[in-house]
């Protein structure tokens, strides 16, 4: 199919249907409404089904309900609203419910603003509810990317029976790019769910529970334990990532998202005045992509990582580094997008620095 | 020698001992819905959602699908269960920690929606699990754990009456407030509840059956004496009766 022109928010809600999306509950907030609005129309439109709930709270529980009776489901926030979220994302991580989550990140603390910004990484990568949980959690760079992720998440929600999050940015949701929805992407039929509480207790002759309680400790440690298990296979398979110009590279940053796209075009320019940088660019930001620093060339002295927001990622790869290269850092904060001759200006200053 | 069976447990309960105390109601009312579960036919196809407190653990009870909710949200798991099972009987088992203060948000919406599911809300003025603290629907006077002066107005406000408030909801279809001190008021109760479940299969909306409950452990007085307190106490604040009822057409007063 022909690429269409479509505004971010608007091409993650079709991709959502197109990944087979049987449910939206969501919550206005900017800058990520038209997601909503978008699936307002098309859901009903398609025979599915789409509630605006009274909160965000309210939302991620609905999403519990419906994704612990077997559905396809997905919400859509942005930062503060995804905070209210964790809770429920802890529930459903600890009841292995299936869904999908898209973070249309604007900049914090508080209310913040509602420009684009990547200050979520922590809450998204940690995990912001309690317990011992991960989420599987994607930061796509452009519309194409984006879309045939969020497409694919509902099979790996499914597969993994565990929550995935689309850590998209202000950036993403309002600007317009050409995409193409039907591109292949690793899409499935939602498999049979023998688990989930579908109302079907007779024709399947026993009880089924979605539940995160466990009163015996030995009972919870060997529920996490199991987790554990499934967040081990999570990093074996699901680690992706692009490798940028770092065949020769002197510098490497490491930037995923709308920074990750700002950050090309700043290699370009420096590339230009003859300076080696190279990118790693994480896809899949939980798990983190470890393995895109495992070979990397002797030409390598410093890994620079770029940030929409004053450092968080940085502790990942201060965490993979394990002090092997330099390390620096260069971010704007606040909903500030910085220019890519932002970061030119770094890596000169870094150069100079070195002379 | 014969043997007469003038008693079974019936299929709407798991046979899962109980885990409430001596005295407290929450064992009738457990009966109560699993009989009208399974006298409508309607157990085998079922989806329900247990609360937080001293009913967490009904979802080992109900033998039916059940959901685990958060504190105070299971309406809105119940919202998300029904409206990707339509044809299903989903209903919430709530107390009025869960229901009247951390989940009023969700219950009120789910009324405002006319979200086509039952709840029963069992009130017993006070937070049973985590140990005898004032609820939103402590009485005035009545002494708890974080009340030890006894709940004042001026400091806690007076205790909210959800059926009334929910009566204002233009949303909610058919709400009733009962009790199960005596065998007579044990009859009208699964009346109403069989009647909350109808309105369900005939997708009339949202039905809310308050019960009034009781907790001797965490009142502080014997199982004998709670019934009593609840009848002389509880029901003057929170009369009994039928609150709202916009069912339509044929009507069974």
């Amino acid at each position: 199919m022909a690429k269409v022109l479509m505004k971010g928010n608007e091409a993650m809600a079709l991709a959502a249907i197109k990944g087979g999306c049987d449910a939206f509950f969501g919550y206005p907030i900017t800058p990520q409404n038209e997601l909503p609005e978008y699936l307002s129309k098309h859901m009903k439109e398609n025979g599915r089904v789409f509630v605006q709930a009274e909160s965000e709270v309210a939302a991620i529980n609905m999403v519990y309900g419906a994704g612990g009776s077997g559905a396809r489901v997905l919400t859509s926030s942005s930062s503060p609203g995804i905070a209210l979220k964790q809770e429920g994302i802890s529930y459903l991580a600890g009841s292995e419910v299936p869904c999908v989550i898209i973070n249309v990140m604007r900049g914090g603390p508080g209310l913040g603003g509602i420009q684009p910004a990547q200050s979520d990484y922590m809450q998204i990568t940690r995990g912001g509810g309690n317990g011992d949980y991960h989420t599987l959690a994607f930061a796509p760079e452009n519309l194409q990317e984006t879309v045939d992720i969020i497409k694919e998440s509902f099979t790996l929600a499914d597969e993994y029976r565990n929550p995935v999050m689309i850590a998209a940015d202000g950036l993403l949701g309002q600007m317009m790019e050409p995409v193409d929805l039907e591109r292949s992407s690793n899409v499935k039929e939602a498999p049979l769910k023998p688990w989930a509480a579908t109302g079907e207790s007779g024709k399947r002759g026993h009880r089924n529970k979605i539940v995160s309680l466990f009163l015996d400790p030995n009972d919870l440690e060997d529920h996490n334990l199991k987790l554990q298990k499934k967040y081990n296979r999570m990093i074996d398979e699901q680690q992706r990532f692009e490798m940028i110009h770092t065949e020769d590279a002197e510098i490497v940053f490491v930037a995923y998202g709308s920074m990750a796209r700002i950050a090309r075009s700043a290699i370009e320019t420096l590339r230009e005045k003859g300076i080696k940088v190279g990118m790693i660019r994480p896809i899949s930001i939980w798990p983190f992509p470890e393995k895109a620093f495992e070979n990397l060339p002797k030409s390598v002295h410093t890994l620079l990582t770029l940030e929409m927001s004053l450092g968080q990622m940085i502790e990942d790869v201060k965490i993979v580094n394990q002090g092997r290269y330099k390390l620096d850092f260069f971010g704007r904060t606040g909903g500030v997008v910085p220019e890519p001759e932002e970061i030119v200006e770094k890596v000169l200053a870094m150069k100079e620095g070195a002379n | 020698m014969d043997t007469t069976t003038v008693y079974k447990p019936g299929k709407g309960l798991t046979d899962r001992k109980l885990s409430y105390c001596p005295g407290c109601t929450h064992g009738i009312i457990h009966k109560l819905v699993g009989e009208v579960l399974e006298e409508k036919n309607l157990i085998d196809n079922a989806i329900g959602v247990a609360s937080v407190g001293c009913s967490v653990m009904s979802y080992e009870f109900f033998n039916c699908d059940m959901h685990q909710a958060a504190h105070g949200r299971a309406p809105a798991v119940a919202t998300g269960a029904k409206r990707v099972r339509e044809d299903k009987t989903v209903f919430t088992y709530q107390g009025d920690g869960d229901l009247a203060s951390i989940g009023l948000a969700e219950i009120v919406h789910a009324a405002h929606r006319g979200e086509n599911i039952t709840v029963i809300f069992v009130n017993n003025a006070i937070y049973g699990m985590t140990g005898g603290q004032m609820a939103p629907t402590t009485l005035i006077g009545q002494k708890t754990t974080t009340s030890p002066f006894g709940r004042e107005k001026a400091q806690a406000g007076e205790p909210l009456r959800i059926s009334e408030l929910l009566a204002t909801v233009p949303g909610a279809t058919y709400l009733e407030r009962v009790s199960v001190h005596d065998p007579k008021h044990v009859k009208k109760a699964k009346k109403a509840i069989e009647k909350a479940f109808e309105v369900q299969e005939k997708k009339q909306g949202f039905s809310l059956i308050e019960f009034i409950s009781t907790c001797p452990v965490q009142w502080g007085i014997q199982p004998y004496e709670a019934t009593r307190w609840a009848v002389d106490n509880m029901i003057p604040y929170f009369p009994l009766g039928v609150f709202k009822d916009a069912r339509g057409g044929e009507t069974d007063e």
